[in-house]
Formats: C-alpha cells, sequence, structure tokens
C-alpha cells in the first residue's frame, strides 16, 4: 500500500523519510536510521525492550506505527547522552550494577529517564510499579532500583546546584 | 511480528472519521490506542485493509467537569485518567482503576474508548462504566446518540456501537458526598488481563445502603451488572451476612471461562472474593 | 622507571581491580548507550531475510507444499522444503544427543511449530508476507502429548525413520517411542539397603516443563562469500566452535574456512546452546542464493520450538532409620524428549548429571534410572540454568528429604544437619561415584538459620496454625543443595568428542596492556570484567587495561563455551595457568633485568623485587618493554601464552536457601515474605557481579515455581506461548532477595573458584515448592507441583477445606 511520507524530529534531529503504513516505529528507528538501541523481545507489547520517549511520553515503538509520528519527537537511548556526557540514568545503571546481558537496558533506560519527570523523588515500591513495563531476565530488578535510586539522587542534587 | 499491509488515514475531525468508517465499510478498523489491535495485527489475527487512526481528533480528547457530571473523551489515555484532578474529586474510582490496566508505557496509550469499544469481556472499563452508570455518545452518518452502559454491552466483542459509529465520549455523574467505591482486580502479574475484578460505587444513608451498582470484569461474556447482588445490600445495614449474601449472587450470576488463569470454579469463586473485598473497602470510603 | 615515592601494597592492589574487587563492569560503556552489537544489529550489503513456515499440527503428514502464491509475492526470492535441502543431506541433522532431527519437516511434522519450510526475501517485510502464502496441506496423525501414554505398546509411532532401529545412541530400545534407559549408581547396593531399611518413604514428583525465554530471541546472519569459499555467520550462540564445527561437518566446508561469531548475546540460560533447523536454512540459503541471509525469530517462536527445559517424572524413595539417617535412595525417571532428543548433554549421560541427586547428603547406597521417550512436543530438555539436569537432581533429592522429614515428624533443618556431608569428609566420593571437592554444609546452615531467626519463624508458623481464623497459611521452605557444575573432565565428559576443556590465550603488549581471548562466550556473565580481573591478580596489570574478547573462533582459541556454570571453572583455569606461563617467562626476564638469579626474586602484587633490597624491582609494565627488546639469550621476544585446560574434576558449589511465604487463604495467592540465599562458589572473582547473577537466577527460580507453566491440550496444541501468559514477572512481582556467602575454595582450582551463577536457579525453585507445601504440612499434603500459581494453590486449599 501507498508509502507515507514522515517528518519527525529523533534525538533532536529532523528526518524526513518515506515509509509503508505498517511499517512499526521499532523497524523504522532500528532499519532506517540505524539507531539500533531499542530492541525486540517480544511481539505482544509486554516485554518494554523496545521502549522509546514519543512527545514526552514513554511508549513501546514495537506498538506503534511509523506513520503515527509524523510532526513528533522521539527520543531513543542514543539521544541520552548529552555531548559525551552520560545521563544520570546511564550512570545509575553502570554504578549499581543495573545490567548484565544490556539487551532490557536502553528500554529500561529510556523509561527511567521519563518516569523520574513524572515521579522525581520516588520510593522502591513505586520505582518497582514505575518500571513495570520493562522485563529483564538477567538481574532480578534489585539493582536497577538501586540504579533508579542513584539517577534520582544525582538529578536532584544537579537541580539543587544549578538552582 | 509483522502486520499485513494496509491503507492509512488519520482523520482531523470526528466527521470525517465517521465519513471514512462509512465508505470503507467492514474493511476499515479505527486505531485508538493501538495496544489492542496492533498485536493483532502483528500476530495475523485481524487483516484489516484499512486503519483510521483517531489519535489525531482533539475532540475526542479531554476531561470535562460539568459540575454533577464529567465528560471524558474517548481518546483519553489511562494515564490522564489517572492524572486528572477533576476525576480524582469527582470520579475517584477511575483513576484508581486505570492503574490496575496493563503498564505505565501501555497507559499512555491505551485509551479508555478503545477498552469499552472492542467489547472484549476481559478489559476493565465495562465493568467500571456500569458501576458509574456511565453514558456514551456514539457518532454516527445520521448523527449522535447517547447509549447507557447498562444497554451498551451486548455479547462478546458485540456492543450497541455500529460498525458506521464512532465512540465519542463517555459521561460519568460525579459521586454525591458519601459515596464509596473500589475496583478489585485479581491478576496474575501486571499487565494481565483480570482473573476476576469486581466494581463497586455505593452510598451510605443512615447506616442503610442507600444505593449500590456492582459490577464484575471477565468473568462472562461481557462485563455484567449484577443487580441480584445490589438487591441483597440495599435498604439495610452492610454484614457479614449481606455482604456474603451479595457474594453469593455475584458467583451465580457468573458464567466465566476456563482458561490458564483458572477454570470455572476458580473464577466463580474469585468473582465473590473480590466483590466481598471492593465491598469492604467502597463502605468504607462512604 | 621506579617511582619516586613507593604506594603502599593496599593502594597498588586496588590499582590492579584483581580478583575480590566489586569494580565495574567493563563492557557496560556500549550497552548503555545502545551501541550494543546483538544478531539483530547485524547488517550486512545486500543482505536477505529468512522466516519460518512452522506447522499448527502436532503430528501430520504434509501431503503438499505450494510455494508458488509465495514466490509471486513481491520481493520473495525463494522457498525451501526438506525436498530441497535433500540434495544436500541436510534435512535431517545430528544432534548432540545422538539422535537426528528434521531440519525441515521431511514428509511428516511431530510438533507443533515445527519447522516446514522457509521463506527468503528481500526484507523482513516481504518475508513475513511470503510465509502466510505458502499453503501447506496436511493430514493430521493421532497425537501423543503423555510420555507415559507413548510407551503403551498400541502408542502411535512417532519416529518412522527410527523404525526397526532396536538400539539408540545410548543402548537399546524396547519400544518404537523408547529413546534410552540410563542407570547410575548401584542396584543391589539401593535394594539391599531398602529391603532392610525400618523406614520408607515414597513420592512422586514432577517437574513440569518451562522454557529458558531469554530477551533476545534466537538468531543468525549467514553470510557464504561465493569468491573466497568462506562462511561467515553471526549467531546467538554459547558454543560458537563447536557450532563451527559441527557447521563445518554437515556442509562439507572445511573448518578453516567456517568463522562462527557470538556476538553480544541478550541472555542466553541453555536457550542457545544447540543448532537450530533456521541456522541451518540460513546457512544453506545463503549458500545457495550468494547473500548474506539474516534470520531472527519471534517470541512465539521462541518458547515453541526451542529448548525446552525439564519434564521430568521422577519417582522417589529414601530409606531410612527411624531417627532420620538416610540409608538409601532410589530414583526412577521418565524423561520427555519430545519429538528428537537434542538435548545438549555431555555425550555419555543422556540424562546429563541427574546422578548428583544424593545431593548434599551421606548417602551410602544410591541407584537412579532415567528412561527417555518422544513425544509430539518440540525437542530440548537441557536448559534454564540446569546444569545438565542438576536442576531436578537437586529438586528431587530435597523434596524426598522434606518428605522424609514429615514424616518422620522431623524439623527439616535437623534431618538435613544429621545427613550432611561432614567437612572432614571431604573430598567425599557419593555413591553415584562423583568426588565432591569441599564443603562446609553445617556451618553454612547455621548461618542461614541465625540469620533469619528460625526457631521464632517456627514457633510464628505454629501460632498461626493454631488460629483458625488466621486468614493465611504461613509456610518456610528450606533447601540445601550441592550442584556439580565445570563440565568437565573430558574423560567423561565430551560433546559430540570434544572433549570438554577449555582455553585462554594472553598476550602482554609492549607497553604493559594485554588482550585475552577464551572459548567461551558471555551472554551477560561479565566475562569482560571478571576475566580481566584473574589476570589482573596474577600478572600485576590492572583489569581495566586487559582487553578480554570471545566468541569469534577465528581468532578465540578452541573452546567448549559458557553454559552449565563452566566459566570459571574451566577456563578461568585456563586463564590462570596461561596467565602463570607468562608470569614464568617474566620472571626470566627480571631476573635478567636485575641481573640477579630468579631464586633471589619475590612477586609482590605487581612486581618482582630483590629479596632483601625493595628498592630494586621491575613492574610487569617494565618486564612488558623489556620482552620485546631486551631478553636473555635463548628466550624468544614477546610475552603470551596459551593454555588448555581438561579440569580434572567437576566443582561443587553448594548453597543453603530459605523462604518465608504467605499463602491468602481466599485467593490462593502466595506472598513471599523473605527470601534468604546463602551460596558458596568458592573463590569470589567479583562480589557484585556475583550478587547480580544471584538475584537473577532467583528471579528466573521464582518464575519457574511460581507462574510457569507449558500445558499441552490433547491436540499437543501448546498453550500460553506468549508473554500474556508465560510468567516473566515484573519488578513488582519479583521479591527482595537477602544473599550471604561463606568460602569454600575448590581445593583442585588454580584460583579455587567454583562457578555461581545456576546455583540460585537449581537452589530456589525446590525451595519455593518446600514453602508452599509446608504450609500445608500439617494437614498432610507432602508434595505440590509447581507452578504454584493462585489457582492452583487455591485448589489444595478447597481439597484440604482451608479456602475462605
Amino acid at each position: 500500500m501507498a508509502k507515507k511520507i514522515i517528518s519527525v524530529k529523533v534525538n533532536g534531529r529532523l528526518q524526513e523519510k518515506a515509509v509503508e503504513p505498517r511499517t512499526l516505529l521499532v523497524h523504522f528507528l532500528r532499519e532506517e536510521l540505524c539507531l539500533t538501541g531499542a530492541h525486540i523481545g517480544c511481539e505482544t507489547s509486554h516485554c518494554g525492550a523496545c521502549t522509546v520517549d514519543i512527545d514526552g511520553k514513554s511508549v513501546k515503538s514495537c506498538t506503534h506505527l511509523a506513520v503515527q509520528c509524523d510532526g513528533s519527537e522521539v527520543m531513543t537511548v542514543e539521544g541520552l547522552a548529552n555531548g559525551g556526557v552520560l545521563h544520570a540514568v546511564q550512570e545509575g545503571f553502570y554504578k549499581e550494577h543495573g545490567l548484565q546481558c544490556g539487551f532490557c537496558t536502553p528500554g529500561m533506560l529510556m523509561r527511567a529517564y521519563r518516569f523520574l519527570q513524572e515521579n522525581p523523588n520516588p520510593n522502591e515500591a513505586e520505582i518497582r510499579v514505575g518500571m513495570s513495563g520493562n522485563l529483564c531476565r538477567c538481574t532480578g530488578y534489585q539493582n536497577i532500583v538501586k540504579a533508579v535510586q542513584y539517577a534520582a539522587a544525582k538529578l536532584q542534587q544537579t537541580e539543587k546546584e544549578a538552582a | 511480528m509483522i502486520p499485513p499491509s494496509f491503507d492509512y488515514h488519520a482523520p482531523r475531525t470526528i466527521q470525517d472519521a465517521v465519513g471514512l468508517l462509512t465508505q470503507l465499510g467492514s474493511e476499515a478498523k479505527l486505531l485508538a490506542g493501538g495496544h489492542s489491535l496492533l498485536p493483532m495485527m502483528k500476530l495475523r489475527f485481524a487483516q484489516p485493509a484499512h486503519l483510521i487512526d483517531l489519535n489525531r481528533i482533539d475532540e475526542l480528547r479531554g476531561i470535562v467537569d460539568q459540575g454533577d457530571h464529567v465528560l471524558i473523551g474517548a481518546m483519553t489515555v489511562e494515564n490522564d485518567l489517572i492524572n486528572s484532578p477533576v476525576l480524582r474529586a469527582k470520579v475517584p474510582l477511575l483513576p484508581e482503576a486505570a492503574a490496575l490496566i496493563a503498564d505505565p508505557q501501555v497507559r499512555n496509550r491505551g485509551t479508555i474508548g478503545g477498552d469499552i469499544a472492542h467489547g472484549d469481556p476481559a478489559n476493565d472499563h465495562p465493568a467500571l462504566a456500569l458501576a458509574l452508570n456511565a453514558s456514551f455518545c456514539l457518532q454516527g452518518p445520521q448523527g449522535r446518540r447517547e447509549v447507557k452502559a447498562d444497554d451498551f454491552f451486548l455479547g462478546i466483542f458485540t456492543t450497541a456501537l455500529a460498525e458506521d459509529e464512532i465512540l465519542v465520549s463517555m459521561t460519568v455523574p460525579a459521586f454525591p458526598a458519601k459515596t464509596g467505591w473500589a475496583y478489585e482486580k485479581l491478576k496474575r502479574k501486571t499487565g494481565d488481563w483480570a482473573t476476576a475484578g469486581a466494581a463497586v460505587v455505593m452510598r451510605v444513608e443512615n447506616d442503610h445502603v442507600s444505593q449500590v451498582r456492582i459490577a464484575l470484569t471477565n468473568v462472562a461474556s461481557t462485563a455484567i451488572r449484577v443487580k441480584s447482588a445490589e438487591d441483597a445490600l440495599l435498604g439495610q445495614a452492610l454484614s457479614d451476612e449481606s455482604i456474603n449474601a451479595a457474594a453469593d449472587a455475584a458467583m451465580t450470576a457468573c458464567d466465566p471461562a476456563e482458561d490458564l488463569r483458572g477454570d470455572v470454579e476458580y473464577k466463580t469463586a474469585m468473582a465473590g472474593q473480590m466483590l466481598k473485598r471492593a465491598i469492604r473497602l467502597a463502605a468504607s470510603r462512604c | 622507571m621506579n617511582d619516586a615515592v613507593d604506594p603502599t601494597i593496599l593502594e597498588r592492589t586496588a590499582a590492579l581491580q584483581g580478583m575480590g574487587d566489586s569494580r565495574l563492569r567493563k563492557e557496560d560503556a556500549r550497552f548503555i548507550q545502545g551501541k550494543g552489537n546483538y544478531v539483530d544489529d547485524i547488517k550486512m550489503p545486500g543482505m536477505l531475510h529468512m522466516d519460518i513456515v512452522r506447522s499448527p499440527y502436532a503430528h501430520a503428514r504434509i501431503k503438499r507444499i505450494d510455494k508458488s502464491e509465495a514466490l509471486k509475492l513481491p520481493g520473495v526470492i525463494a522457498v525451501l522444503t526438506a525436498e530441497d535441502l535433500k540434495p544436500l543431506k541436510l534435512h535431517w541433522m545430528p544432534t548432540l544427543a545422538g539422535d537426528v532431527a528434521a531440519v525441515l519437516a521431511d514428509e511428516k511434522v511431530h510438533f507443533q511449530m515445527q519447522e516446514v519450510a522457509v521463506v527468503v526475501a528481500e526484507d523482513r517485510y516481504a518475508a513475513a508476507d511470503g510465509v502466510e502464502a505458502v499453503m501447506v496441506e496436511y493430514e493430521e496423525l493421532p497425537v501423543v502429548i503423555d510420555p507415559f501414554e507413548a510407551l503403551k505398546p498400541d502408542a502411535p509411532v512417532l519416529r518412522e525413520d527410527l523404525a526397526g532401529k532396536a538400539t539408540g545412541a545410548h543402548g537399546p530400545r524396547d519400544h518404537h517411542n523408547h529413546i534410552f534407559t540410563w542407570t547410575a549408581g548401584d542396584k543391589h547396593a539401593a535394594d539391599a539397603a531398602f529391603d532392610t531399611a525400618p523406614v520408607k518413604v515414597s513420592e512422586h514428583i514432577f517437574y513440569p516443563r518451562v522454557h529458558p525465554c531469554p530477551l533476545e530471541t534466537c538468531g543468525c546472519v549467514a553470510s557464504f562469500d561465493p569468491i573466497r569459499g568462506e562462511l561467515t555467520t553471526y549467531m546467538t550462540s554459547q558454543a560458537p566452535h563447536v557450532v563451527r564445527t559441527v557447521v563445518s561437518l554437515l556442509s562439507g566446508i572445511p573448518e578453516s574456512k567456517v568463522r562462527i561469531v557470538s556476538p553480544d548475546i541478550g541472555g542466553g540460560f541453555g536457550n542457545k546452546v544447540g543448532v537450530y533447523p533456521g541456522y541451518v536454512c540460513a546457512i544453506v540459503a545463503s549458500i545457495v542464493l550468494g547473500k548474506p541471509v539474516k534470520w531472527v525469530e519471534d517470541r512465539i517462536e521462541n518458547i515453541s520450538s526451542t529448548a525446552f527445559a525439564r519434564d521430568y517424572h521422577m519417582d522417589g524413595e529414601l530409606a531410612a532409620t527411624p531417627d532420620g539417617k538416610i540409608l538409601g535412595l532410589r530414583v526412577n525417571v521418565l524423561a520427555d524428549h519430545g519429538a528428537f532428543d537434542a538435548c545438549a548433554d555431555p555425550t555419555k549421560f543422556p540424562a546429563g548429571l541427574f546422578h548428583i541427586c544424593s545431593g548434599s547428603y551421606d548417602i551410602p547406597a544410591a541407584h537412579c534410572s532415567v528412561k527417555g521417550v518422544y513425544t509430539n512436543k518440540a525437542p530440548g530438555g537441557v536448559a534454564y540454568r540446569c546444569s545438565f539436569r542438576v536442576t531436578e537432581a537437586v529438586y528431587l533429592i530435597e523434596r524426598m528429604v522434606d518428605v522424609l522429614a514429615q514424616k518422620l515428624g522431623m524439623d527439616k533443618a535437623e534431618i538435613r544437619a544429621k545427613n550432611f556431608i561432614r567437612k572432614e569428609q571431604f573430598p567425599y566420593t557419593s555413591a553415584f561415584g562423583f568426588e565432591y571437592d569441599s564443603g562446609d554444609y553445617h556451618m553454612a546452615l547455621q548461618k542461614v538459620l541465625d540469620a533469619v531467626d528460625y526457631k521464632a519463624l517456627r514457633a510464628e508458623q505454629a501460632a498461626k496454625r493454631a488460629d483458625p481464623d488466621c486468614p493465611t497459611l504461613m509456610g518456610i521452605g528450606l533447601v540445601t543443595f550441592t550442584e556439580v557444575v565445570g563440565a568437565g573432565p573430558s574423560k567423561m565428559c565430551d560433546i559430540l568428542g570434544v572433549g570438554m576443556f577449555d582455553s585462554c590465550e594472553i598476550r602482554i603488549h609492549p607497553t604493559g596492556s594485554a588482550i585475552a581471548r577464551m572459548g567461551t562466550i558471555t551472554q551477560g556473565q561479565g566475562h569482560q570484567t571478571t576475566y580481566a580481573q584473574i589476570i589482573a591478580t596474577e600478572l600485576g596489570i590492572p583489569s581495566e587495561v586487559i582487553q578480554v574478547e570471545e566468541g569469534d573462533t577465528s581468532t578465540a582459541p578452541y573452546g567448549l563455551g559458557t553454559y552449565g556454570s563452566r566459566s570459571t571453572p574451566v577456563a578461568g583455569a585456563a586463564i590462570a595457568l596461561a596467565s602463570r606461563k607468562i608470569h614464568a617467562k617474566a620472571r626470566k626476564i627480571a631476573a635478567h633485568l636485575l641481573e640477579v638469579g630468579e631464586a633471589d626474586l619475590d612477586w609482590e602484587i605487581d612486581r618482582f623485587k630483590v629479596k632483601g633490597d625493595d628498592g630494586k624491582y621491575k613492574t610487569m609494565k617494565d618486564i612488558a618493554w623489556a620482552s620485546y627488546n631486551n631478553l636473555p639469550a635463548g628466550l624468544e621476544p614477546g610475552l603470551e601464552a596459551v593454555h588448555y585446560y581438561d579440569p580434572p574434576n567437576f566443582t561443587y558449589p553448594f548453597g543453603i536457601y530459605l523462604c518465608v511465604v504467605d499463602i491468602d487463604r481466599a485467593t490462593g495467592e502466595t506472598k513471599i515474605r523473605r527470601f534468604y540465599a546463602l551460596d558458596d562458589c568458592g573463590t569470589r572473582i567479583n562480589p557484585m557481579i556475583i550478587e547480580g547473577q544471584i538475584h537473577g537466577g532467583l528471579t528466573e527460580g521464582f518464575a519457574v515455581a511460581m507462574g510457569q507453566q507449558m500445558p499441552f491440550d490433547a491436540q499437543g496444541n501448546l498453550m500460553g506461548n506468549t508473554l500474556m501468559d508465560y510468567f516473566l514477572p515484573t519488578a513488582v512481582e519479583t521479591p527482595h532477595w537477602e544473599t550471604d556467602h561463606t568460602v569454600t575454595p575448590s581445593p583442585h582450582h588454580p584460583i579455587g573458584a567454583k562457578g555461581v551463577a545456576e546455583s540460585p536457579h537449581v537452589g530456589s525453585i525446590p525451595t519455593f515448592t518446600s514453602a508452599v507445601v509446608d504450609a500445608f504440612a500439617h494437614v498432610g499434603v507432602t508434595d505440590m507441583t509447581m507452578p504454584h500459581t493462585s489457582y492452583r494453590v487455591w485448589q489444595q486449599l478447597k481439597k484440604r477445606g482451608l479456602a475462605l
């Protein structure tokens, strides 16, 4: 069926591409834009490995059509670091050993990134709920919780210093 | 993993969406949040030739305080229900129950309208709508009409929504003072459908249950309102006896399908348990 | 190049970030920036995509395959079936268990979702369309799902290809659906013990089928270069060298022209050991079409067709004295292997290392017998952090000890302590012939009991049992497991004839950094970090500058891969011994540089010092430079070594796990109130990484015990093969884990390490069952089959009149 031209800002860069309507956003990101950070772990929208940020919200990019992103702003894990400086969530996952095989990690990071903007000072239970759309088979989540706590503290510290 | 090909339409107005539906007929499916439809298309259980994306229609969004009612646009996503100050104040059942649906990412896309219009007995909003005495605004080529939730859910994947109609909004009465509410949902894990769910909205005046609406999720071919359970509570003080009687009535009204969540006996028993919990919690809030 | 001021010993040790240091991981940088390199990330010019047509039926004849509609679709290039593979003799392939498995179904299908045809297309969307368009006509055949039914005389014949074959790879076959019968131990002694024992208990214990379900599914990119005659395949493989050998044998391409690369792997857990039809077909397609071909499976395909785990029907018996001393153990197992025996076991062990089932106990007489059988289900059995059936063995013995304790009215901890192999008895040879290397079970058990205040828990349980209105049932589960890993000594352990040694090569560069390669392949275990830490401590070079590579068969020395917690026991030993070869040469160079005899030197952390003269020393860095330009006579330049390590024995990590549960009598939901896991893996290389692995293994164990299942209906349809039903817990469901440890080094291992990451899976699963059963023990329940979903637990509540 007829391709559609979409204009979407990805990690701050405007991309204009022709896509089939059925092209899933995750495939558009991975294949067309070569941003292979978002991963595919299932086809029923459960695992969250494909999570990205669309117009300020966490979305599973496997259950979103590229055509739906026309005019939107998308952020992927490749867009988290700023000029080579890791984002607090990236630092947190590294410092607290919140990853092992790394496959769930981009989705976890993108969700954690947005979650901490929704709830900058979460307790453990809130973190577990906030991250419940992302599955991990390696870590058992315990260090992921610590990673998010680390990032929350760092972001709050950074804010204090900026103020 | 890969959906079949389709043509894609993104109308900007309800009128245009209805026009497309009329024109394309059964070859078209409406795309709301997409988290029921797209997985079905990826597994190729659904293969519509056309998708009509409702996400660009601003008229379908928004939560409006109408005084003694609240108007909720059909394309309102679950997270917006959860975060709505209007709903938290006036219809607190909805924000609380929406948090039990799916997971945080899915709640950014899943819509109340999609959850209702699909006619899936496993979805949560139908029972909530029944318990809230909601009514729905439908728009078709002939214009708009209102249908009460009580009259909306007809059978498995069958609702009063005609093939050429779009669900526009849901209107819910604001809770008067002394209203208690609860939604108890037994599930195997986060994101699962209910093994059994019970929604209760009630008022207690002068120690007696003066009003109550009870509805159950995923224990029949549609969400069901259980009047017999309501009658077991009405007009008297709440007691262990009346609560048990309500639960018994609910269990009698159940007709669940056996699946990996449980057999008929278990689901029926759990409908009763969830209802008891919901009644007690609702009562504590009156 | 001596520093003006010498840093302290502690500082120099810390600077190495070597053994024992919870240093952060070197591999994380790419993963946290989305720059991992997984199979599906790989793109090659001209790459095609392959997708698979699969059977909807569990047992059926194929009447007809019509490719024509598929071939008409835009972008579809080829459709291959068994007919196309026949001339290449690749329509069947040998399995790791001595059986054969269909690559593409040859005239009949044996399990639902079996591969029937492959479609190759220009992109993955066209390939998916192609799959839909291939028309296959089937004639259904009677289905066998129950392994007991499979062995009845009139059971349908599943393996027509084995008709008339009275002998299989593991001995005689006495029925058309029989695969093997394997025994271990001394039947005569065991029977004698039972004949005279005052106390006997028996229990039928079923360990249901589950699936490892790593987050990344299986896949490959196969690229045959017709000009060079070379085949390169990127593959989700836990054993790339073995795959290379197998591919060479199957394809006829010399091994020197076959390159298998395991890039970053998103979790293995035993799911990525075997050679799947998808890999073979992608390779064939690439050879035939002369272009790279990518195949990546979906989640449903992964759960439905790749290596499952368990499915052991076990009958256990213990003979004992009236005061609880175990005299004998007998176990009979019916093993459901599915349609083909594709188990990734060492060749001589069709039931893996199941005979570790005497566990942590000093049992004088024991015998076990395992009978393998075919059914219309996907092939497999050995997977999912099982250490080759050790999950089943530990489950069996720990359940049986509980059953015995219950029969005798003894406390579960007390009976275990009574029967433990005592510290003084190590090395201990079990009734099955395993030589356990080291352990101190009594100390570890006491540590756990004290940490959780076991007496208080039992008192709380008693009080709750005395209250009929208590809305919960409280259960305490205890498991004291020994597992056997580190396969293994090559005289006993081989994969397709290749001994299960492993390897390491290390090369030190002139400026003091290093590169090391091993025959294993990490899938998240942190080898890039932990292996570097071993070398850092052995050679005094900071782990930060030791580059670790695995997985590319063209550069890495031959190894048997990573599974069964074998990496540290086997490759880790090779790393230490290769390091020591370098160390020995370095000593010679240091002596030359310092103009002393080798015997006049002491090694201290990162340098050789002249005895009695602290100011005269050479660091490994100095020696590295010298090794390229200033050597003693007779010594060749360079500073490198390779070591192939054939372990003298397995290793025997152990653990003590205790779990407290509260079961909701109204719904059957089980809350894990507390889980205390003490592990002993010998020497601990990186405690942070160990703890992370334990968390992960416990979580997978929790999923298995409390929710995972693969139910088949009578037609052989696998129900619940998506993540909607297959229970992968989120952060909300997953309990909080408390970890603890003791250290009992392995005396036969160069660094005393035993391997760790399968223990939490092996040990936790029976712990959950022990706890749930314990909650019902007061009403006489002795066993409950997993998974302990709220539904199944509620059925028990109802049955015992305990449901609210």
